[in-house]
């Protein structure tokens, strides 16, 4: 889905290689595309949603080598010899991770609309911290806005993740 | 009956009460939910909105050459453009009142205008830059009270929708801004107040706030050969069909309304939003059409009301409420939408859950040139709650009683009339207070901070009664399997009713809720439902589909009598077999539901039964107040409610604790900001809602109860948790530093301008 706007300026489409999800990939990309447009346009991929727009709600959080960003304010180009990787990501069984499955068990989500970036999130926090405390959870996630106000289940979410990995190991 | 083979017997699951994930847990944990926003279609177009930059004009000129010059615009659409397709484009549940798109005159600041269409939206966003209009500004009003008697007038004429008679007495009035007025007369208050020992007598505002649902409204339509498919983010799939057929001059099987998961309700997404937009652009391009808003956009779309409550009440020395007198004035902004049941569904509840004999309420919905309000979970509970708790809590301060006391001298109790005169039943409010109470350890010594940092508590109870008359059908699809289907169009938004719908079908038919498919509503496949709002679906779509699986288990197993087999012990998939000759056939059951209800009458706004439950909840909130910054931190939040028998008890509770959260935005920080009618703060970096950092400890208690009339003994909850937080933390804010406050938000600024003010020495504005 090329706009018409980017053929009829002559706007300069880029083709950019990066894996995706750990598979290589390419893609034609307008220089004013943001990372979630790419991932909804070019791959079908719609775990990353534009919610606010100004990268304070953490709906479109994304992993661009190993780091989450707001894929609202990320433009498309900059992922060119990155890996990025989405919520649709599958662990190497194929199922749901700890984090995951920590979420369901907790409850921690209501319409669902939040929760990849949440997810994201707590991974990270989780790879950096694997026993965080309440407050460190709160101070880690306060980026992250759910409206439905699942908060205190998605701190329980977080606890019984890290006591998951851990029996994990 | 049986599944797999195990007996009807001990296959019973006993599924409702017990706290199941909801069935689409996997796919919303792994970023595969289905909704609108994610829906792309072939050939699909763009729509960006221009938006009237005034409050209230005539619009002298449109001019959209720029803009149809833009490269990649396929198209520029007006509201003159609109009416080629439909000659009166008012919609509304209440009123036929709102254009699809503005013509002639604009009634609020962010009004629709013009549509750019375009295969890039970005493109489409670039051109609707360049839409010229030219406006002959009128004058506008914007207070609620000042609407009453204002000189400027937001609509010619008044258009009552005709669906609600108490509407009708409007139709054809003019000059006026008066989209409801509800009145109340029960006993004789005027009588009363004269003869009490203490009269007591406040006004109390709340403001304009936001639903935020994080996805943003979105509705996309394919035009078919005189039919339309709309796909869209709306919790009344049934009404979208139904006013869409009525704008078209349509037969309703001509329009097909499919609702996936919602990113979010909370009231907004109800009757017609985007719907009718979308659906005559795709009728002018024979194109699918998408409009997805912005989080900005969402502030001109729709909002909850900001009322003004007038509240007097006459109590005797030994603490009785003999007289209440209220009077409410609701900022419904520039078009009614539901506005005018909030002032009437809400209105009847203002003297609060408690037994008074006189009883006076005046409501009124108002017209004003602000983006319109509506539903926002609560009806407009919270806002009366907010006046008759605060006031009942200053009350009894007046007359050094114990608040929980005075609460208990004066509650409502089941077999005594409410205001409307309908007998109270299955609420139980003494229960919710007396939970709170011991809750809180209200007898104990409370430490009461020092210095700087002082402390206080507070409680507050409210009720709300449910939306009646109203409607729900459902369908249970037997397959031959013993597997099923279950249709009903009540909307998922985060509530859980999937899950719900399913364990009530589960129980009925005694077979695992993974055997249960639920259909999401499509008005081609899912039988009629009123809408997924104010807390009606697990009562009304609850009763539902009990009664349709009741229906498909009576087939079943007179199939199963008729085959000659034992009707109680036989595997479905064997009734099945036999009736069908193999692994074939359906077995369908349905239900449908609607209670019993008398209207309120138009003189008195008596009804002897004016609901069919009552819902009931109760805050208490612990804070601390920081007296030389003014900024209040909740230490503790206790919610607890009346919610029936819990279909499942963990999604219950975080219906009550999600609903406090959302209440808790409201109380501390969330408001709208105007300047001229243009609201100043659009985006979620100026309106703050509550994240992880804002949420104080919780606890929430369903208090033993059941709803006689409700499936298994359940009742509505999604708004219960609302009720009360916002009086419950200024009471405690009261209790903590002397000082009351009268307006929601209780910001810091609010709070040290009160205790400077307390101290004699009160700031400039």
């Amino acid at each position: 889905m090329l706009g018409a706007l980017t053929k009829d300026l002559g706007v300069a489409v880029r083709t950019i290689r990066f894996k995706l999800n750990g598979e290589p990939v390419s893609a034609e990309v307008p220089p004013h595309w943001n990372l979630v447009e790419l991932l909804q346009n070019r791959f079908g991929l719609t775990g990353a949603r534009e919610s606010c727009g100004q990268g304070l709600c953490g709906c479109c959080t994304v992993l661009v080598d190993g780091a989450a960003v707001s894929g609202c304010l990320y433009l498309a180009l900059l992922v060119d010899g990155a890996e990025v990787m989405t919520i649709e990501h599958q662990a190497a069984g194929g199922g749901l991770d700890a984090v995951q499955k920590a979420f369901i068990e907790a409850g921690a989500f209501q319409c669902g609309f939040c929760t990849p970036g949440f997810v994201l999130m707590t991974r990270q926090l989780l790879d950096e911290n694997p026993d965080p405390t309440e407050d460190d959870i709160r101070h880690y996630l306060s980026g992250n806005l759910c409206r439905c106000g699942a908060y205190p289940e998605i701190i329980e979410a977080v606890k019984l993740a890290a006591r998951m990995r851990k029996a994990e190991r | 009956m049986t599944i797999g083979g195990e007996d009807l017997k001990t296959a019973q699951t006993g599924t409702v009460g017990r706290s199941i994930p909801r069935l689409e847990a996997a796919a919303k944990v792994a970023g595969r939910a289905e909704y609108v926003h994610n829906l792309q279609l072939p050939g699909m177009l763009h729509g960006k909105i221009f938006r009237s930059p005034i409050a209230h004009g005539r619009i002298k000129r449109v001019d959209v050459s720029a803009a149809r010059a833009v490269a990649g615009v396929h198209r520029v659409v007006t509201g003159e453009d609109v009416r080629a397709i439909v000659a009166d484009p008012h919609y509304g549940p209440a009123f036929h009142d709102q254009p699809i798109l503005a013509f002639e005159k604009v009634r609020y600041a962010g009004e629709p205008v013009a549509v750019v269409l375009a295969s890039d939206p970005h493109a489409a966003e670039e051109a609707a830059q360049l839409i010229d209009v030219q406006y002959e500004a009128l004058p506008a009003v914007f207070d609620e009270v000042e609407a009453m008697t204002s000189k400027a007038v937001v609509h010619e004429v008044l258009r009552p929708a005709g669906a609600f008679p108490d509407l009708r007495h409007l139709q054809g009035r003019k000059n006026t801004n008066v989209a409801l007025d509800f009145h109340l007369r029960r006993g004789d208050a005027g009588g009363a107040f004269s003869r009490a020992d203490r009269v007591f007598e406040h006004t109390f505002h709340t403001q304009q706030v936001l639903h935020v649902p994080l996805e943003p409204f979105v509705s996309a339509a394919e035009p078919g050969e005189g039919s339309v498919t709309i796909h869209t983010a709306s919790k009344s799939p049934s009404f979208v069909r139904v006013e869409v057929a009525r704008l078209l001059g349509w037969p309703e099987n001509r329009v097909r309304v499919k609702v996936p998961y919602l990113g979010g309700g909370f009231g907004a997404k109800l009757y017609i939003k985007l719907e009718a937009l979308v659906t005559v652009l795709a009728l002018l391009t024979r194109r699918p059409v998408k409009i997805a808003l912005t989080m900005e956009e969402q502030f001109y779309t729709l909002t909850r009301h900001a009322a003004s409550l007038r509240i007097k009440s006459g109590v005797t020395k030994e603490g009785r409420i003999t007289a209440r007198e209220c009077e409410v004035w609701w900022n419904g902004g520039a078009y009614a939408d539901i506005g005018p049941r909030v002032t009437q569904k809400s209105g009847f509840t203002a003297p609060g859950p408690y037994d008074i004999e006189n009883v006076s309420i005046d409501s009124y919905a108002l017209y004003t040139n602000l983006p319109p309000a509506g539903a926002l979970r609560g009806f407009g509970i919270p806002q009366l709650v907010w006046a008759y708790e605060s006031h009942t809590d200053m009350i009894a301060r007046e007359l050094a009683m114990d608040p929980v006391e005075f609460r208990r001298r004066n509650i409502l109790r089941d077999g005594r009339p409410q205001a409307t005169g309908t007998v109270m039943k299955d609420a139980a409010i003494e229960k919710v207070l007396e939970r709170l109470a011991a809750r809180m350890e209200w007898k104990k010594p409370f430490e009461r901070g020092s210095g700087t940092r002082r402390r206080g508590r507070g409680i507050a109870i409210g009720f709300k009664a449910s939306i009646s008359p109203t409607t729900s059908v459902a369908i249970v699809n037997l397959y031959a399997d013993g597997s099923c289907a279950l249709y009903c169009s009540t909307v998922d938004m985060g509530q859980g009713s999937d899950t719900a719908m399913a364990q009530i079908a589960a129980e009925v038919l005694g077979i695992p809720v993974e055997a249960i498919t639920v259909v999401h509503p499509d008005t081609d496949v899912t039988p009629y439902d009123m809408a997924t709002l104010g807390s009606r679906s697990t009562y009304h779509m609850g009763n539902a589909v009990r009664r349709a699986a009741e229906d498909a288990r009576d087939k079943l197993l007179a199939a199963a009598r008729e085959a000659g087999l034992p009707a109680e012990t036989t595997p479905i998939a064997e009734v099945f077999r036999r009736k069908y000759g193999m692994q074939a056939g359906n077995i369908v059951g349905t239900g449908s539901f609607i209670p019993a209800y008398t209207p309120t009458d138009h003189d008195t706004g008596q009804s002897p039964n004016v609901t069919p439950f009552w819902m009931v909840g109760g805050t208490g909130a612990e804070v601390e107040v920081d007296t030389e910054t003014g900024r209040v931190r909740v230490t503790r939040l206790v919610n607890v409610a009346d919610v029936g028998k819990p279909v499942n008890p963990r999604i219950v509770e975080t219906q009550l604790s999600g609903a406090a959260v959302m209440q808790l935005g409201f109380t501390l920080f969330e408001k709208m900001q105007f300047d001229g009618g243009q609201v100043t703060n659009a985006s979620l970096a100026e309106y703050k809602i509550p994240g992880m950092r804002d949420i104080p400890v919780m606890e929430n208690e369903a208090v033993d109860g059941a709803e006689r009339g409700g499936p298994f003994g359940a009742k509505g909850v999604g708004e219960t948790g609302t009720f009360s937080v916002s009086p419950a933390i200024a009471n405690a804010i009261e209790d903590a530093v002397g000082v009351r406050l009268m307006s929601l938000p209780l910001t810091p600024e609010a709070v040290y301008r009160a205790l400077r003010a307390k101290q004699g020495k009160p700031l400039d504005d």
